[in-house]
């Protein structure tokens, strides 16, 4: 019988096999930021424990740092991050600090570097991970427990995930993007629908994605609770990879291009678990409620508790939300936009939402956040930071940002945003707010008319 | 961390849904470099309702949480189970668990624990009619017992043995450092470094 794609990744990376115990897993990457590891290098010191290998560890600054220019404030924050530093230097790492050309969201900075390649294993102290699955690779959020025996030993002990393919036929129409798509998925299959799976994203919708729309459906893999979600690498991979400054060159890309070849799953292999979804049928999609599994089309109402799956949670978050059942969801009107995070920072994000906001006015708060700061060079070479400043909106240096709040960029209590980030949780962006997750053009075109809005709405 | 064999103690019903890691433990509370003092941050947003079940007298210095399905999802902060047990919880019993929280758990020695949803609900109401009823889990016999009723559950070997010892998991891995440097010494050419 066939491999999975998955399958081939794990078995390649197997380094101890026993009966009775999990596999242990080599990590060919290790990504580090300055929240989930501190505790995992005090570990090592108080062990008296080296990072293994600080060749296949880096490190940046991203959830805490402020995105207008100039130090952090909040002293707690600066103590995190100052930890980190002296971490990164005490060890050995790899760090992009703020400031520094190559700073970004931890899961921006890897692809961009080309430190992200198919057939890796990808850990790090976050759940969204799974974005570097996009190109082909194992990748998934880890504790910190874990942070510290990947940094003392490359490796984890782990049990082997179920496979679950996700097929996606048929082709996206126009003005729905890899967000809308993901979200509808996670709608499909619940929170808790790919918990102990490793999702592959197949079928024709995927193949026709960018590496960008392919990092932003493998990101939110975890919001359907799959820890790691991967796409086959193909020539769009392969094209987006060369070059880059830790991409293999000359003889080095050709063996590397072959054996990447080789990882697809093969036609006889079986997945556990398939899951079809039609592409052509899908609309705008945005959420409604506190997890990300609730969400309908932008065309739609807001929904009967009753008519849902868990009509408990379903009135609970109507009521934090401060909706009411049978509102079109085109009436929901929002105080603030936030186009940025590792869902939907990059390059391409940025487009879909100056090519709406080009020539028009915001009429909410609007920040724009690049995911990284060469994402905010590249933007500015092209002109996006001029238009997104004549519409208005706040073009801001790179971070996490409203994503989570862990910097000054917060909602107040009530306040409700449309956000390209990943999680509607209760106070998620600040206590009290209230989040409604959208693609970048759906947050764009939102800000123009101050509800949830498409762009093919606007006039 | 420390070992699990079997723990007595009284529950909590919490009966919501998609308890995530946000709701837990705020994302303000994870600027902390250190690994103490997490429990004032447990579910801080909700706690400030008088009404919310942690706040009842009833079931103060209760020390097994008993919530709706999907209990961790999100993220990956550790700090969750930190904040767990530094509040008090040694087990959370629930009908799914969010992968990455399950797994966090089971490495501090916070026991996660799976029953049925029919099973976790009645166990709820049984603590709702009486907060003062002890609830054992018991590791060893891989089993929950209340009140005379009694329900198994399913853990791996591994996992099981880990928690009964109280092993560290590092320690465990680098008995075969041996392999570790083999196996580094076969990787494929052109992976790269951060160097």
């Amino acid at each position: 019988m066939g491999r999975t794609l998955a399958e081939k990744v794990w078995e390649q990376h197997v380094v101890r096999r026993a009966e009775g115990e999990p596999d242990l897993l080599y990590i060919d990457l290790h990504l580090v930021h300055e929240v989930t590891s501190p505790q995992a290098f005090d570990g090592l010191r108080m062990a008296g424990r080296k990072v293994r290998r600080p060749d296949l560890t880096i490190a940046t600054e991203d959830h805490n740092v402020p995105t207008l220019v100039g130090p952090i404030t909040d002293p707690v924050s600066k103590t995190q991050v100052e930890t980190l530093r002296k971490n990164c230097a005490e060890f050995g790492v790899r760090l992009h600090p703020m400031g520094d050309a190559g700073q970004g969201v931890v899961h921006i900075i890897g692809p961009q570097f080309g430190l992200t390649q198919p057939g890796m294993t990808i850990v790090c102290g976050d759940s969204h991970t799974s974005t570097h699955g996009a190109f082909g690779g194992i990748a998934f959020g880890i504790g910190t427990s874990e942070v510290e025996h990947v940094l003392a030993t490359q490796t984890l002990p782990a049990y082997r995930p179920k496979t679950m393919a996700i097929e996606v036929s048929g082709e996206l129409p126009d003005g729905v993007t890899a967000k809308d798509l993901i979200l509808a998925i996670i709608a499909k299959i619940g929170t808790g629908g790919g918990q102990g799976y490793i999702v592959e994203y197949r079928g024709e919708a995927i193949r026709k994605l960018s590496m960008e729309g392919r990092m932003t459906v493998c990101n939110m893999s975890i919001e359907a609770g799959a820890r790691a979600g991967m796409i086959a690498p193909d020539e769009t991979t392969f094209a987006y990879l060369k070059g880059r400054p830790h991409a293999p060159s000359g003889d080095a890309w050709d063996a590397a291009v072959e054996y990447w070849k080789s990882l697809a799953t093969d036609e006889d292999a079986v997945f556990d678990t398939v899951v079809e979804i039609d592409a052509s049928t899908l609309t705008p999609f945005v959420t409604w409620g506190t997890n990300p599994g609730q969400g309908a089309p932008l065309g739609t109402a807001v929904p009967d508790p009753e008519a849902t799956d868990d009509p408990a949670a379903a009135r609970r978050a109507l009521e934090y939300m401060g909706l009411t059942p049978g509102t079109p969801l085109r009436e929901v009107a929002v105080d603030t936009v936030f186009v940025g995070s590792c869902t939907n920072g990059r390059l391409e994000d940025l487009r879909a939402a100056a090519e709406v906001l080009r020539g028009r006015r915001v009429v909410t708060r609007t920040l724009i956040v690049p995911g990284s700061m060469l994402v905010k060079l590249q933007a500015e070479q092209e002109g996006l930071h001029e238009v997104f400043k004549a519409a208005g909106a706040e073009w801001r240096e790179a971070g996490c940002s409203m994503c989570l709040g862990m910097n000054p960029d917060t909602l107040a209590p009530g306040e409700r945003s449309a956000s390209t980030s990943n999680r509607n949780f209760e106070g998620r962006q600040g206590k009290g707010g209230r989040t409604h997750l959208v693609s970048p053009a759906v947050a764009a075109a939102t800000a123009v008319t101050g509800k949830l809005t498409a762009p093919a709405d606007l006039a | 961390m420390d070992a699990f064999t079997t723990h007595t103690g009284r529950a909590v019903p919490l009966r919501r849904s998609n308890v995530d890691t946000d709701q837990i433990i705020p994302a303000v509370w994870l600027k902390q470099v250190s690994r103490t003092g997490f429990d004032k941050g447990l579910f801080s947003a909700w706690r400030e309702d008088p009404g919310f079940v942690l706040n009842q007298p009833a079931h103060q210095g209760a020390s097994i949480l008993v919530s709706g399905p999907d209990f961790g999802t999100g993220s990956s902060r550790e700090h969750a189970v930190w904040a767990l047990q530094q509040y008090g919880f040694r087990v959370v019993i629930a009908a799914r668990f969010g992968d990455i929280f399950r797994n966090n758990s089971t490495k501090m020695g916070l026991l996660p624990v799976v029953l049925p949803a029919e099973t976790v609900e009645a166990l709820q109401t049984a603590v709702e009619a009486d907060p003062a009823l002890e609830v054992t889990v018991d590791l060893g016999e891989r089993q929950v017992r209340w009140g005379g009723e009694a329900a198994g559950f399913e853990i791996d070997d591994y996992t099981r043995w880990r928690l009964m010892e109280g092993l560290d998991d590092i320690g465990l891995t680098l008995r075969n450092a041996d392999d570790i440097a083999v196996y580094e010494n076969g990787r494929q050419p052109w992976l790269p470094t951060t160097v």
